[in-house]
């Protein structure tokens, strides 16, 4: 009978997509949800990364007539030591429907994974972000080399020796290669032997030499180059610096502000720039690079001096990022406390050595939640960058009480950021 | 001796082509067997995922209730909980199997003998498959489903057709006739009396007919109870088929929704009762073809231990107190049972005689099964076929939960003299679809005062129904229905032991 075969697997995948869209957009403020608990959790970085997240079934659910409870009779394999009339106690207290709760329960919350991008998208809609990704700059890239594994053919200069090695030991193994040293030990036997013993050694001799002419001990089928790939290589790459004043006066409440403006501040800039990297400087009166964890969770007290978060800054600048090669970021957090004596080298060291070299520099002024921002009084902090911008500095700042004011001032100093672009190109 | 059909792993289209060709030859030749032309379409991984969502059918309308599965597989898939199935087979002619490229070609000669002659023979012979469903119409029928759908959203909007997909889709295990009509299923015509159907609106459509008062109908107090439950068709437990006629504000589309969603449930309808035959027949096939292929030399012994490997995985029956344990695994049971038959009609024991007169030591396995094939599904199959020995060696128990008995479950029967019928009498029970869903039936319409539809659950051994599903359900109801719904769950005495009603919300395509 006729039989065909159709090969399909160079059809379009992901049918399924259009009703995974569908299913994501039916599920939205669920998801939104979940997405927006999961990145709480996590780092700044990570918070693109997409993943698992779980919706509660409710709404989502397919719901079906379908019964429970009532008398059960059930045959089961598996019997070894019941007879007829024998009682089983019932698993839990419930009146046998241990099992259809247990299946309720599996199908309460919904887990699956989002990918980077839907993940991203229900971040940022959330926020009511508009959409960034647009507005790309023109970015240069280059073609840059990578290793991507090995391959059979290659330049010479390319040889994989261990690899080889590697090959030729597994092959010389499996092929059972003679070994040098049993042929050496044949031979001196054949020195010191009775002569009927002889021809049998000799001959022997010979089957393991001519073997071992004939599997080579590196074959042109072990050799192994390394493969490089072509990537494309970012210019365009930005570092995004982190201040923040982890002094006494700053509260948890104020550090998740802060946490949360970075975050907007590195979705924004991955979107834009390939390659971001992530510097994190605290401060009291001495500052110092620290890691994500102890930059929001490590404690510290003393005093607070912001030009020592500055200067940090600045030399990290002159030995890591060199501005020509790298567009720079700068996000300070404080609650505005500032040593008096500090305000003239804080000043200084921002207007000469921070500002020229930065695309962008914005202060962020976090409060307790529930105080009205224009009824606090202004602080030191905040009157010293109110007089540099009175000046001309490129400075934005901008005072946050409430997580819900984030995202505005958040979009608000991008707006400004673009207008000054294009200007100044 | 005849040439190996392959050496090692790889495989290209001619070796399938020879593994088809060598499978056919003993399939027809020795076992019989008699087939929808095959079609083999070789997919990835990914495809298979996505085909998974869309219950295995190569194309299907768009629903998201497709994406939330998707979603879900793709998770338990993507961390390891779960393989890929190595085939999936769809009742359709030419008979479709899927072959995973990562399959091995001793794999991909498993799945050919499984799914292209197993599978495809019992769907084709089988009188439930026969009766009710139209393997030469069915992917046309879906790809007209799918335009329609679209359709549809076009004009009606999004919203509007998924609320009614919704609704249709929560009376799904309800839609499907269970007793056989005046004809079998036709999908192609089906296909083109949808569009006559809608030519003949469009032409006659005219809008004085729309306007035009209606003269008062006669009372319907008038009619007698009885005439008006005669007139609806009623009592009716097919719910979406009693909608899609009897609803009184459905649009056109709407009802055609319910049509389709109807079809393909029907259509689905056979494969849930012949779970342990249709596997248990396509595992014996397999194995006796890929026995039979290790014996002429066509696969080597390397490869022959390789298909045992997955064989034995496919038919591996945890016990009861097993973690791994859900339930009897329709391939085991099935493929045991076929095995066990095969004894029977060749070499019977007196026990055998004395249980099976009619096939026992008959000779002719190949006959016996494929009449068994043909005219049995899983209720009556295990209900006339479980032998003793099969019960004895699965170690079979019959455990009986009354929640009124405090001392816990009772073991009812064992595999023992006594015990033996009443196993398989609740086993075979196990698989009756009677008891399987529950019995839900529209049995009246208040046509005289509220237009209220009311329903019944025949309550069986005091199993109700899940209240917030069926609250649910009830709703999606009312909204296609459009007035009050009521559901009592009544016991065989007559009492009422619960009542849900249900109020109609507005429907999006009431707009």
């Amino acid at each position: 009978m006729a039989m065909h075969i159709v090969d399909r697997r160079l059809n379009p995948s992901s049918k399924s997509l259009e009703n995974r869209q569908r299913f994501l957009r039916r599920a939205k403020a669920l998801v939104q949800g979940a997405v927006k608990k999961a990145s709480q959790d996590r780092d700044i970085k990570d918070v693109l990364e997409g993943g698992e997240v779980s919706i509660p079934l409710d709404g989502m659910n397919e719901p079906r007539f379908y019964r429970e409870g009532g008398i059960r009779d059930r045959v089961l394999p598996g019997n070894v030591k019941f007879v007829e009339g024998d009682y089983l106690q019932r698993p839990q207290s419930k009146s046998g429907r241990s099992n259809d709760a247990g299946e309720g329960d599996g199908e309460d919350a919904f887990r699956f994974v989002l990918s980077r991008d839907e993940f991203v998208d229900m971040f940022l809609d959330d926020l009511e972000l508009p959409d960034l990704s647009k507005r790309k700059l023109a970015e240069v890239e280059n073609e840059g080399l990578r290793r991507a594994g090995y391959t059979t053919s290659g330049s010479p200069a390319n040889i994989s020796v261990s690899r080889t090695v590697r090959l030729a030991m597994a092959r010389r193994v499996a092929l059972q290669r003679p070994r040098p040293e049993a042929i050496a030990q044949l031979e001196t036997e054949l020195e010191h032997c009775s002569d009927e013993r002889r021809p049998e050694l000799l001959a022997e001799i010979e089957r393991l030499k001519s073997k071992m002419r004939r599997i080579p001990f590196i074959d042109p089928i072990d050799i192994r180059y390394r493969r490089f790939e072509n990537v494309p290589k970012p210019v365009a790459q930005a570092v995004m610096f982190c201040l923040m004043d982890v002094s006494g006066s700053m509260s948890e409440h104020m550090k998740d502000l802060a946490k949360r403006f970075y975050m907007l501040l590195y979705v924004f800039l991955t979107r834009r720039y390939r390659k971001v990297e992530i510097v994190f400087i605290r401060h009291t009166d001495r500052a110092e690079e620290v890691d994500e964890q102890t930059f929001f969770h490590g404690p510290a007290s003393g005093g607070t001096l912001v030009s020592s978060a500055l200067q940090a800054m600045h030399e990290i600048v002159q030995s890591r990022y060199r501005p020509a090669d790298w567009n720079i970021y700068a996000a300070q957090a404080s609650d505005g406390d500032n040593s008096y004596a500090d305000g003239d080298l804080s000043g200084r060291l921002l207007k000469d050595m921070i500002l020229p070299v930065t695309q962008f520099f914005a202060y962020l002024e976090v409060g307790e939640s529930g105080s009205h921002p224009f009824e606090m009084s202004e602080s030191s902090l905040w009157t010293l960058y109110q007089r540099l911008r009175a000046e001309g500095a490129p400075l934005s700042m901008r005072k946050v009480n409430d997580r819900s004011e984030i995202f505005p001032v958040f979009h608000d100093l991008f707006q400004r950021r673009q207008a000054k672009e294009r200007v100044a190109p | 001796m005849t040439d190996r059909l392959y050496e090692g792993a790889d495989w290209d289209f001619a070796t399938l082509q020879r593994i088809h060709d060598a499978c056919e030859e003993i399939a027809e030749k020795e076992l019989g067997l008699s087939v929808y032309p095959n079609q083999i379409e070789v997919i990835t991984a990914e495809q298979m995922l996505d085909a998974y969502s869309s219950v295995g059918m190569p194309l299907y309308y768009k629903h998201w209730s497709f994406g939330k599965q998707f979603a879900h597989q793709e998770a338990s898939y993507r961390k390891g909980l779960m393989g890929l199935a190595y085939e999936i087979v769809i009742n359709s002619s030419p008979c479709i199997s899927y072959l995973m490229e990562e399959n091995t070609a001793t794999m991909q000669t498993l799945v050919i003998a499984h799914a292209a002659f197993g599978h495809n023979h019992f769907f084709k012979n089988n009188y439930l498959f026969k009766q009710w469903t139209d393997a030469d119409g069915i992917l046309d029928y879906l790809d007209f489903a799918k335009g329609y759908v679209a359709q549809c959203e076009e004009k009606h909007g999004r919203a509007a057709v998924e609320q009614t997909l919704d609704a249709a889709h929560a009376l799904m295990s309800h839609g499907v006739d269970r007793y056989p009509g005046k004809k079998s299923l036709d999908l192609r015509a089906e296909e083109k009396r949808a569009k006559e159907r809608r030519n003949h609106e469009e032409t006659s459509f005219n809008d004085l007919w729309r306007t035009v008062p209606t003269g008062r109908t006669k009372s319907a107090s008038l009619l007698s109870a009885e005439r008006r439950r005669a007139l609806l068709g009623l009592p009716q437990e097919n719910l979406l088929y009693f909608l899609e006629k009897a609803a009184p504000r459905l649009q056109t589309w709407q009802r055609e929704l319910l049509r389709i969603v109807r079809h393909i449930s029907q259509y689905f309808y056979p494969q849930g009762q012949t779970k342990v035959m249709n596997e248990g027949t396509a595992t014996y096939v397999h194995y006796r073809i890929m026995t039979r292929l290790h014996q002429t030399g066509q696969i080597s012994d390397g490869n022959f231990l390789e298909f045992l490997q997955s064989h034995t995985n496919v038919v591996f029956q945890p016990n009861y107190d097993d973690r791994r344990f859900s339930g009897f695994n329709p391939y085991a049971l099935g493929f045991a049972m076929m095995q066990d038959i095969e004894k029977i009609v060749t070499d019977p024991t007196d026990e055998d005689r004395a249980w099976f007169p009619d096939i026992a030591g008959k000779g002719d396995a190949m006959a016996v099964l494929r009449d068994i094939w043909a005219n049995y599904r899983d209720e009556s199959f295990v209900s006339q076929f479980l032998s003793p020995r099969l019960m004895r060696h699965m170690r079979m128990f019959h455990l009986h939960d009354d929640p009124a008995v405090s001392e816990g479950i009772r073991v009812d029967a064992i595999h023992d003299e006594r015990g033996y019928r009443r196993v398989r009498r609740v086993l075979a029970r196990q698989y009756d679809v009677g008891l399987i869903d529950a019995n839900v039936e529209v049995v009246d319409v208040d046509l005289a005062g509220d237009r209220r539809l009311m329903l019944k659950h025949s309550v069986l051994n005091g199993a109700l129904l899940n209240e917030a599903d069926a609250k649910r359900v009830l709703q999606h109801l009312a909204d296609l229905w459009s007035y009050d719904v009521s559901l009592a769950e009544v016991d065989a005495s007559g009492l009422v032991l619960k009542e849900h009603v249900a109020h109609p919300r507005v429907m999006a395509a009431a707009a």
